[in-house]
């Protein structure tokens, strides 16, 4: 069977199962993905899991991603499962409005999606209803926001010894404190 | 022997007034006796025998290896013995990214080693951050401990890191035997938050 013919075959076990519930079948860079509301997330996952015919039983990955402009719907989280003895890759994901960042955890199902929810919370504050243990794993305890969110730049905002004339981005650190 | 382009022109061994020997401080000599103020003696020990404990984390590290080993021989400054632990060691030599959750590790690494404890930063990120701008790595290991000599470059060749190590030697062989029980020097502490 063809990688296209598998990818609709198993769009069509899914679609059997949860109708018009799961929506966004895509199939970007040669892998199949799709979306669910975020309440369908472990319901989803464990019939992926499951399923005789789907058997995703390997959860490669787990991220999020930030899309400041999709309103209602800015963090994403997104599922890397596998099956091994198919070698089939599938792409999951679930949105959630950045005002209530919560997605039930699906570290009761695998146990390696503890520490990547983990880093997930981490970097983008997704809160994981249900995880055992949901506090920082990459970066520092005392940091106070989320580094992987749009409206974080990249540098230390903390640094003073910086003149940003020099990294051509206007203003002079001199001028600056002789107005202030 | 085949001559080939690194011994056409064979050098023989010349030792003879070429061994390099540190100077005799200022005193008065006579028969049979040498006196000198204790401190420019304990100096003169305390630079010519420096232990350095190596903080390697990232490519700095590499070149600290290349400056430890035969062909560049930090051995011939005196610094023979490359320890790792902190207990018996006088110089901290920090190589690399320090990334923020790295910081209280070498402020702890910097707290066990005894005094007099001397501080060299390798290398643009140990010194400033380097190119490392960003949430998640320490802007310089000068803001956890106090350090004596920085070291540019990214990575700084093998011949930098000596040059900072005698520079070190000069910081040591100059410094007075009571700085370390100073106020000054307590104030310097003081300001990093060490007792």
């Amino acid at each position: 069977m063809s990688t296209t013919e598998t990818y609709s075959h198993i769009q069509e076990i899914i679609t059997k199962q949860f109708a018009d519930k799961v929506f966004n079948f895509q199939e970007t860079y040669g892998m199949l993905s799709f979306e669910a509301p975020k309440e369908l997330n472990l319901e989803v996952l464990g019939f992926l899991t499951n399923h005789p015919e789907l058997g995703f039983a390997f959860m490669t990955d787990l991220c999020a991603v930030h899309f400041p402009d999709k309103k209602g719907a800015e963090l994403q989280v997104v599922y890397h499962m596998h099956n091994l003895e198919k070698n089939v890759r599938i792409r999951f994901k679930v949105s959630t409005a950045i005002e209530d960042p919560t997605v039930a955890s699906a570290a009761i199902l695998y146990p390696t999606a503890n520490w990547m929810e983990r880093e997930t919370y981490d970097f983008f504050g997704v809160i994981f209803t249900g995880h055992p243990n949901l506090k920082r794993i990459l970066n520092v305890d005392e940091m106070t926001y989320f580094p992987l969110r749009k409206e974080f730049p990249l540098e230390d905002q903390t640094r003073i010894d910086k003149d940003d004339e020099m990294f051509g981005r206007g203003g002079n650190l001199l001028t600056q404190s002789l107005q202030n | 022997m085949r001559p080939v382009r690194f011994n056409v022109h064979p050098k023989q061994a010349d030792i003879k007034d070429n061994i390099a020997l540190v100077e005799m401080p200022d005193g008065t000599t006579g028969e049979g006796y040498f006196a000198t103020s204790f401190e420019s003696v304990v100096g003169l020990a305390r630079k010519n025998s420096m232990w350095p404990l190596p903080f390697a984390t990232s490519c700095c590290g590499i070149e600290f290896m290349a400056t430890m080993a035969s062909h560049y021989d930090l051995a011939r400054f005196g610094s023979e013995r490359v320890g790792f632990s902190p207990r018996q060691c006088d110089l901290l030599m920090v190589m690399g990214t320090i990334a923020k959750k790295m910081a209280p590790v070498l402020r702890q690494v910097y707290l066990q080693m005894a005094e007099p404890r001397w501080v060299i930063a390798v290398g643009a990120c140990a010194s400033s951050g380097g190119i490392f701008d960003t949430y998640s790595v320490l802007q310089g290991i000068d803001q956890v401990i106090p350090v004596d000599v920085y070291v540019p470059g990214c990575p700084p060749r093998p011949e930098a890191i000596i040059d900072g190590v005698l520079r070190i030697q000069d910081l040591i062989h100059a410094e007075g035997l009571r700085r370390r029980n100073s106020d000054h020097y307590k104030a310097l502490l003081g300001t990093y938050g060490i007792q």
